[in-house]
């Protein structure tokens, strides 16, 4: 197993470096310019300064080894300055990648929103999975029930209208429609400066992630119950099922040990491969409720065409990808005896 | 006026007086926090380094300039006590130096006072050739900037600047310290990380938390020059969403004070005004919708003489067709269907500040369709069975072009409606923002190149002061291939007359001088038609009813005075 996951980890390497060369290339084939939002009231001789500021009149090698130096390079030893105070090299002058809109070193941006959208994302999927085993292991018992029935119906809501609907929905309701003073009332935007000290403002801080945890939560439980649903389906008719009961098993028993457990297989490389796309954040959520998050981070650099940006931040989704593909590989050794990858 | 009015008008100015006094002592900080709301968010509080009007309007909380524009647009003195004129020679006779003095005894926030040597260092900074100044452009033609004295600047510029309030006047170009900025100077600009969030300055706030492209805290300046102000103690600027959402904030569940910029359709911004919680206020400055009419001919055949003055437009030349065009458009419809309370109807392609908005062609401003057709008619243009009009062989058919976006593609097929009213085959064409606006050399679709008969956009100018902007339609600002396609003479205008106007306004400095010859060259451009001005557009905002003394402000940043606002209850 130890093996395996080396091997594997050495292949991701050139995967990754691959990666980001090609989303370095394709980034520098979209027709965009950093200076193409400014006013019209900026003289072209301005814009082309600022270009050049910038580093855009440099040829495309030598703009992605850059990249490539600043970020394999000087922001791991930047960590190591800032984790443990070990100070390697030039560490005062040391060049980091920098956002172009905000002058500022992107991991430090990407940090910043780190808590908002791990608390919100994070929080909703953990939700949609408490919400959506249960009612897959009840739905595939009880199939074709009317709690089944009901089940499949909202999973399917769920799951095909989509989140700018029911987000905006939830706002009418709870923002718009229900009066202020009301202990319904939620508030339609997030805000991320908000501490967590003491009560009241733990309160505010279940109140402001209320909607947008429960319209993604929706959302993912929609999907994995019907993972859930379907493999316990699977299992339910095998024979090792009627084994159990015919050694007469508690149904109790039959069905959460044996079968649930299971069935849980594929449904725990779902959610494994899913998590990448908590630390993408959910980019149209975070916008409705202005959560502010990695998400929208992403959606500000690609309108703004701030190139370094957008490059970090999808070379590092790419990483979490390829990274979780390796944990669910390595999730079913442990989880399924007859894998072994040795 | 009778004894009794006179003396209840002296009780009520005793009354006010007194209030005033009582508001002069009323503490800083009284009224608690304001929750202001961008949908584009801050990216940077450095408006030398981002010419983003968000980060110019957050920024001007902090930063200020000598001078700024009032909601009238008229300067009104900030860091200074008067603003240099000829008149209080401030300016010199010969219109090539600007004398500015601060004010006495100004304090940075972090309470240190504030010198000439302070702007000195911010011109150095934004003139550095290696730091990518966004406002560069403000400081052209000025030659040096030195400190006369600890609180006397005099700027001298490369030749007579009739109109010399281009550095330091208005939000754009704020005083930053020379103490906290030093080493950020040239190549080092974007590596001041911790300066460009937070820049000490003179103005109401101070900043508490800057988190970039989502929220600033902001706290109130102990050091503020007004005792009493700013009266709130906290400014929460948030960002991010879209309109709608910042619209239904302030409007609607009134969780924010103030929503900027809400461009949203006409009847949904009053929807959302009806629930009583807030307010949509609207401000106009120079910016107008128009048509450009190519008066150069855009045939393809043409190749690389394509859209230059070396051919004439076959029959936009004309100026029958290009009057006939602009009288069969319904203006006060577009800005209802379009704009709302965000739009004027303008006859005028320079309509404010009002000094400069010419009274001489109101005409427009109802449509004329029988008048237009009888114009084609006299002029020999003839309908023809497919009733499209046409005269020795040209037909009217015209290619209409402009940037991809929901208002303008609305327009597009109203007025091909009006006009096929009046013999007009018209073909529409929409390009994507980006790449219309772009400037790309390689691209056939920019604004610049116009391979189009006609097409629609908005513009303005910075300021108050439309010299630069009306120098825009002279003979030498025509784009061409020669140019590389720079300029702002998209309708390839050019006449001595006009020039000479230009010529003579680059001379003058006397204000209402300036204002007549803005005023004849806006009226040769339109009495030739050769634009089309359409809707004059404004700025609209939201605010809840308990936020005071907002005053929106087209020419400045919107939060210009946000020191005098405050709360009601």
């Amino acid at each position: 197993m130890l093996n395996f996951t080396l091997r594997r980890l050495m292949f991701t390497i050139p995967t990754l470096l691959l990666i980001s060369f090609i989303i370095f290339l394709i980034l520098d084939m979209a027709p965009n310019d950093p200076t193409g939002n400014l006013p019209l009231t900026i003289p072209p001789e301005v814009r082309a300064t600022i270009r050049a500021s910038l580093g855009l009149d440099e040829p495309l090698y030598i703009r992605y080894l850059l990249w490539c130096q600043q970020f394999f390079v000087n922001e791991p030893l930047n960590l190591l300055n800032e984790w443990f105070g070990w100070c390697i090299g030039d560490c005062e002058n040391r060049l980091r990648v920098s956002s172009w809109a905000t002058r500022s070193p992107v991991v430090d941006l990407i940090a910043e929103r780190m808590p908002q959208t791990l608390w919100v994302v994070g929080m909703s999927y953990v939700v949609g999975i408490l919400i959506a085993v249960p009612i897959g292991v009840i739905s595939a018992y009880k199939q074709y029930s009317w709690f089944d029935q009901f089940g499949t119906f909202i999973s399917m809501i769920g799951f095909s209208v989509p989140t700018f609907f029911t987000g905006v929905l939830m706002i009418v309701i709870f923002s718009v429609w229900v009066p202020n003073d009301s202990i319904f009332w939620l508030p339609s935007i997030y805000d991320t400066t908000h501490k967590v000290d003491d009560w009241s403002s733990f309160v505010f801080q279940i109140r402001q992630m209320a909607m947008p945890v429960m319209v993604l939560g929706l959302y993912n439980a929609a999907l994995i119950s019907r993972f859930m649903r379907a493999s316990m389906l699977d299992n339910l008719t095998q024979d090792y099922v009627r084994t159990a009961r015919a050694k007469g098993l508690k149904e109790q028993t039959v069905l959460l040990v044996h079968v649930l457990r299971n069935s849980m297989i594929p449904v725990v490389t779902v959610i494994a491969l899913g998590i990448p796309q908590i630390f993408g954040g959910a980019i149209i959520t975070e916008q409705i409720f202005k959560v502010n998050g990695l998400g929208q981070l992403l959606i500000i650099g690609i309108q703004g065409a701030d190139i370094p940006l957008v490059q970090t931040l999808t070379f590092l989704f790419a990483v979490l990808i390829v990274l979780f593909n390796l944990v669910a590989d390595v999730l079913y050794g442990l989880l399924d005896p007859r894998i072994r990858y040795d | 006026m009778n004894l009794k009015h006179l003396i209840a008008g002296t009780l009520g100015a005793g009354l006010l007086a007194s209030t005033a006094m009582a508001g002069g002592h009323e503490a800083q900080g009284r009224d608690g926090s304001v929750n202001i709301i961008y949908w584009q968010a801050a990216s940077i509080m450095n408006p030398y380094l981002s010419g983003g009007t968000k980060d110019i309007n957050a920024a001007s909380m902090v930063i200020e300039p000598l001078a700024h524009y009032d909601e009238n647009g008229a300067m009104v003195p900030t860091l200074v006590d008067e603003i240099p004129t000829v008149g209080n020679g401030g300016v010199s006779a010969d219109l090539t130096s600007i004398t500015w003095k601060l004010s006495e005894g100004l304090l940075w926030s972090d309470g240190s006072a504030v010198t000439s040597a302070d702007v000195v260092f911010t011109a150095e900074y934004c003139m550095d050739e290696t730091g990518g100044c966004q406002q560069l452009s403000k400081f052209g033609g000025v030659e040096s900037v030195e400190a006369v004295d600890d609180l006397t600047v005099k700027i001298t510029f490369d030749g007579p600047k009739p109109f010399p309030y281009g550095p330091f006047v208005g939000s754009t170009t704020p005083i930053l310290q020379a103490a906290q900025f030093a080493d950020c100077m040239g190549i080092a600009a974007p590596t001041c990380t911790d300066q460009n969030f937070g820049p000490i300055g003179t103005g109401p706030f101070t900043v508490t938390e800057f988190r970039a492209n989502d929220s600033i805290t902001l706290a109130a300046n102990t050091n503020y020059r007004e005792a009493g102000k700013p009266a709130f103690a906290t400014v929460n600027f948030k960002g991010g969403g879209d309109a709608a959402a910042a619209g239904r904030a302030a409007l609607e569940t009134g969780e924010f004070d103030y929503a900027w910029n809400l461009q949203l359709a006409p009847e949904i911004l009053a929807d959302m005004e009806a629930k009583g919680v807030g307010t949509v206020l609207s401000s106009f400055g120079p910016l107008v919708e128009r048509l450009m009419i190519n008066l150069t001919d855009p045939s393809a055949d043409l190749g690389d003489e394509r859209s230059t003055v070396a051919h004439p437009h076959p029959f936009m030349s004309d100026m029958a067709v290009r009057q006939a065009l602009s009288m069969a458009i319904d203006r006060p419809l577009l800005v209802e269907i379009g704009y709302g309370q965000a739009g004027k109807v303008t006859c005028n392609v320079l309509p404010a500040p009002a000094i400069y908005d010419s009274p001489n062609n109101a005409g427009c401003e109802v449509q004329d369709i029988a008048g237009a057709n009888a114009l084609l008619d006299e002029a020999g243009w003839e309908m023809g069975a497919d009733g499209v009009r046409a005269k020795d062989g040209v037909r009217l058919s015209i290619l209409y072009q402009t940037s991809t976006n929901a208002v303008r593609q609305d327009f597009q097929a109203l007025i091909k409606q009006w006009w096929s009213e009046i013999g007009v085959e018209t073909e529409l064409k929409n390009i994507s923002g980006g790449v219309f606006f772009g400037g790309d050399q390689s691209s056939p679709d920019t604004f610049q190149k116009l391979f189009a008969d006609l097409e629609m956009y908005a513009n303005n100018f910075d300021g108050t002061d439309p010299e630069a902007y009306m120098g825009n339609w002279a003979c030498a600002e025509i784009p061409s291939p020669e140019n590389a396609w720079l300029g702002g003479n998209m309708p390839r205008y050019c006449n001595a007359d006009y020039d000479a106007l230009v010529a003579e306004m680059g001379g003058t400095a006397d204000i209402a001088e300036r204002a007549r010859l803005a005023i004849a060259m806006n009226d040769m451009l339109m009495q030739s038609y050769s634009i089309i001005p359409l809707v004059h557009r404004g700025n609209v905002s939201g605010i809840v009813n308990t936020l005071e003394g907002v005053k929106l402000n087209a020419w400045d940043s919107e939060l210009w005075n946000i020191a005098d606002w405050s709360r009601s209850e």
